[in-house]
């Protein structure tokens, strides 16, 4: 077995066995990322020397008997996270060489259970896009490529695109993402790999680089459903700084993954059946609800009346409060300062944001500024509030009915990276089936469930109540165990 | 007689309402545990929050949120269990996060009353809109460098209220008593120091005028006034202003001003075209703030004794309506004089506080903060003119020892043998040598220039060295000259 070829859970049996060490593990992951980065452009940062001192100082410690959950295992960061001491970009030109004194409660949750890191990972700019294309460090490559077509060279999803790419092709065990709209869940169904957006308040917002802070969630991105839980309990906990965070317990997620699915009502939103819907992803849907109902599932038509308004909810709520949270980025204590010696400050504002921001980022402020203007806000921002309570109410009536709810988690499989750059709407698309989890601040799991008839990976999405991820998990394994996906990408270590 | 301007077409009623930001006394900011310490180097109180680093989110701070309830229960207004931060968002080099934490629709603190005292003993009840807590800014420094602006942000995320009055005050005494009276009520409270001149309390003012009957007319809003005399001078100019305006037949505009102390007048800042849209919506990193009643009756029974009812309790101790408000005005002075008159007479204690006392620290130049004298000490000087040892004369003698040096004044008293002689013999000898001394006078005397009594009482004094016990020499001189 290639040092690569482990997944998380089986990484931290062969270290508890001292079949493998934390430094052979890292080393055979810097070496991928030596391999494979280049092309796919999946870290903007890569901290090998790092990586391996903190490899060798988990090996001590797993001497000494002093193992945290994670010990050894080496992980991407996506580059939202702030690092202690590693340069910080959010894939903007604005924040520069940004290097937080400070650690993000999230990656400082990993480290204190032994987790190594091996670098930043790539995104769309502030974590807007949804096809990798807008990061200042240049679009990230999916590792998959169409059987009919190979060289065309396909998204990896977003914004977590480089996240989802690492860690489908190896070059990371796990990484970590964020998810505003669906950016853990697109990107790993792009990339067959599983992620899970945890129920809003999980996992501590304090040291992330805030997108939209009322629908950002941090969550993993893995190679399946269990190296999912084990990433998501280390990740989680209630954390002070955050005044959004949940006072709960953190439940043994990856204990859940085991649990059966017998008697299980799994909901099936008559909504979720667009028009224009590929006929491959009904069909994959159809198949992974027989699946569960083969394993004693039962199959319940629920109505989510209002998720027509989701996206374009999103898209005014989103942007508002983008607007205001990257005001901060105005090149006067950090980051990019891009200015005529002497202008003033009205310039110093204008030039700096207009050269530090990208045209996608710049759009959305243009849009949340707007929806939040006087004579506009009633119309749009007040209004977009008052649908998404009625979203959250449409999922708390079906939580009546159902224990879970399952659609798929995008509309396509992964595309070329010159289409659908043109139109922004026809971007905003990907995210149909996934913003609802968002706006309700619900917890809601990708996982791969097959490939369309091109080979690529199409995933489904498991939709959860609040703070009950463990359904999630065991409905996701389920599915996974049932679609039993092993294929894997062209590009892989 | 209510307060108007005289205008060439008679007279003109005055409206103020005053916002005023106090800051609140915490350790900590509103969000962020950095210090809140004026006078501090500049940015070494700012922590990344205050500093709008990527990813740092706002908490809020306890004590910063009982402080608010306090001064609203303090202003006899509604608790609003629920309220709601906001973001006002507007660019400025000195905030940096690019919005200020604020509360717009739904603030801690609703509707209250407070009663101010006007000179000519009226008083008269202003209503408070609300209270909301808010981020302060930081402070930029042009003045330090040719070329560049300096920014501090010691003050970035330092807590605020900002009291909103309703439109209630009719000229620029009730608008100076207003704010005395609201700095007053702070300072008992202990939720601001009012130190004006720190900017720990500033007021925004707005002025309009109108003819008796009418509706209000345009207001313009004088930013950032920070004294009561100016309160008082910035609304007598600005109404003045607009009277004039009014009757050359122009109009006012709605506008923010400044007051320019140099020169007495006012001067366009901005007009409301010019006015920021600040795109206010809740504060997405914040939940709404939850009271719980039980806590909120909890703060209302730690509240310490108000001016209102510090002042009522005085009168009813039998002093004088003035005496009581002199003494209340400062927490400080009631609480010494509280000290100096346990046990005593409170009249007598009154006097000596508001006489004596006040007069030499007006000229010592010192406050009650920074008393030369201790109330203990002064209370002891009242024991020992009641109980006969000090004359009144002997008395300010070592009340002025006592302002060299604060030391118990019966240690005074024995050091310098001050003590007042009451025996009866000893004056007597001394009585009579000064009537064989001024025989002239005596018949003078009993020829009816009664006047000259007060010289032989000097006389006897004088040989006493001022220790006479003044009602016994009074005695036996009316005996041996009536008698």
């Amino acid at each position: 077995m290639r040092p690569t070829d482990y997944t998380i859970a089986e990484g931290l049996r062969a270290l508890d066995k001292r079949e493998i060490s934390s430094v052979e593990l890292t080393q055979a992951y810097v070496e991928a990322i030596e391999t494979h980065n280049p092309r796919l452009n999946a870290y903007i940062t890569v901290t090998a020397q790092q990586a391996l001192e903190e490899a060798r100082a988990s090996d001590a410690r797993r001497a000494e008997g002093k193992s945290g959950a994670l010990e050894g295992i080496p992980l991407g960061i996506k580059d939202l996270f702030c690092t202690a001491g590693t340069r910080t970009t959010a894939a903007s030109r604005i924040l520069g060489e940004f290097v937080p004194p400070y650690e993000s409660s999230v990656s400082g949750n990993l480290r204190r259970d032994g987790a190594v890191f091996l670098g930043k990972l790539n995104l769309d700019e502030f974590a807007m896009g949804s096809a990798n294309t807008t990061s200042a460090f240049g679009p990230v490559e999916n590792p998959w490529s169409r059987a009919n077509d190979p060289a065309k060279r396909l998204v990896p999803g977003g914004s977590s695109g480089g996240s989802a790419a690492a860690v489908a092709a190896r070059l990371a065990m796990g990484a970590t993402a964020t998810d505003t709209g669906g950016s853990i869940r697109q990107p790993a169904a792009f990339c067959g790999v599983t992620g899970i957006k945890p129920t809003y308040g999980r996992c501590s917002r304090w040291g992330v680089v805030a997108f939209a802070s009322s629908l950002d969630q941090a969550g993993p991105i893995a190679r399946n459903v269990e190296d999912c839980a084990i990433l998501l309990r280390s990740m989680s906990g209630f954390d002070p700084k955050d005044s959004t965070s949940a006072d709960l317990p953190v439940p043994d997620f990856a204990a859940a993954c085991g649990r059966s699915v017998k008697g299980l009502r799994i909901g099936v939103p008559a909504e979720y059946t667009m028009p224009g819907l590929a006929p491959e992803i009904d069909a994959l849907w159809q198949q992974g609800l027989a699946w569960l109902k083969d394993a004693g599932a039962e199959i319940v038509p629920i109505s989510l009346p209002h998720t027509k308004y989701a996206l374009p909810t999103y898209y005014v709520v989103a942007p508002a409060e983008a607007s205001s949270n990257l005001a901060r980025y105005d090149g006067v204590r950090f980051g990019t300062r891009t200015a005529e010696r002497d202008s003033d400050l009205r310039d110093l504002y204008e030039r700096t944001r207009a050269a530090g921001f990208g045209a996608e980022v710049r759009r959305r402020i243009m849009i949340g500024t707007y929806v939040l203007s006087a004579g506009y806000y009633d119309a749009y921002y007040l209004k977009a509030q008052k649908v998404r309570a009625l979203i959250a109410r449409d999922f708390a009536e079906a939580w009546d009915k159902v224990d879970a709810i399952v659609t798929p988690a995008t509309p396509s499989s992964a595309f070329p990276m010159d289409e659908r750059q043109d139109d922004p709407v026809t971007m905003y698309l990907n995210d149909v089936f996934t913003v609802t989890a968002n706006l309700a601040g619900l917890p809601g799991l990708a996982v791969p469930a097959g490939l369309d008839a091109q080979g690529l990976p199409l995933g489904l999405q498991v939709i959860g109540k609040a703070f009950d991820e463990e359904t999630v998990f065991a409905v996701g394994a389920a599915l996974e165990r049932a679609a039993n996906f092993t294929a894997t990408p062209q590009v892989r270590a | 007689m209510s307060y108007t301007i005289e205008g060439a077409s008679g007279p003109w009623e005055v409206v103020v309402g005053l916002e005023v930001h106090a800051q609140v006394l915490s350790k900590s900011k509103l969000f962020s545990g950095a210090a809140t310490a004026f006078g501090a180097a500049p940015n070494s109180q700012v922590s990344f929050v205050d500093a709008g680093f990527p990813g740092m989110l706002p908490v809020i701070n306890g004590e910063c949120v009982a402080q608010a309830v306090r001064t609203g229960l303090g202003l006899n207004a509604k608790i609003n269990l629920w309220s709601r931060f906001d973001r006002k968002n507007y660019f400025y080099a000195d905030l940096p996060q690019g919005y200020q934490i604020s509360q717009y629709k739904d603030p801690i603190v609703g509707e209250g009353v407070i009663e101010i005292e006007l000179t000519d003993g009226s008083t008269k009840e202003i209503g408070i809109t609300r209270l909301h807590l808010e981020q302060d800014a930081g402070k930029s420094l042009h003045d330090q460098h040719p070329s560049k602006s300096f920014i501090d942000l010691n003050r970035s995320g330092v807590a605020l209220m900002e009291i909103v009055s309703e439109p209630d005050m009719r000229s620029p005494e009730e608008a100076g008593a207003y704010l005395s009276k609201l700095r007053q009520i702070l300072r008992y409270l202990g939720t601001c120091d009012g130190n004006m001149d720190e900017g720990s309390m500033r007021a925004d003012v707005n002025v309009s005028v109108r003819k008796a009957g009418e509706d209000f007319r345009t207001r313009c809003e004088i930013k950032n006034v920070n004294s009561v005399r100016f309160v008082m001078q910035a609304v007598e100019a600005e109404a003045r202003r607009q009277v004039e305006l009014w009757e050359s037949g122009g109009t006012v505009d709605q506008e923010t001003r400044l007051f320019d102390t140099g020169r007495g007048t006012t001067r366009s800042m901005r007009s409301k075209e010019d006015a920021h849209d600040y795109r206010y919506f809740p504060d997405p990193d914040l939940p709404p703030l939850v009271l719980e009643q039980s806590w909120v009756d909890e703060l209302k029974a730690g509240l310490p004794e108000l001016p209102d009812a510090r002042r009522a309790r005085y009168v009813a101790m039998g002093l004088s309506p003035y005496d009581a408000h002199v003494l209340t005005i400062e927490r400080e002075t009631a609480a010494f004089f509280e000290i100096v008159a346990k046990g005593r007479d409170a009249k007598v204690a009154a006097n000596w506080v508001t006489g004596d006392y006040f007069a030499a620290l007006n000229r010592l130049k010192r406050d009650v903060s920074d008393s030369p004298v201790s109330a203990e000490n002064l209370g002891a000087l009242l024991d020992l003119i009641a109980d006969g040892t000090l004359s009144g004369k002997l008395a300010k003698e070592v009340f002025d020892a006592m302002l060299e040096a604060d030391e118990p004044p019966a240690a005074i008293v024995e050091k310098r043998g001050l003590r007042q002689v009451t025996d009866t013999g000893a004056i007597e000898a001394v009585v009579d040598g000064v009537l064989a001394a001024n025989a002239d006078k005596i018949a003078q005397y009993k020829a009816g220039k009664t006047g000259l009594f007060g010289f032989f009482v000097g006389q006897t004094m004088k040989a006493m060295g001022g220790k006479g016990n003044p009602a016994i020499v009074n005695d036996l001189l009316k005996q041996k000259l009536d008698g």
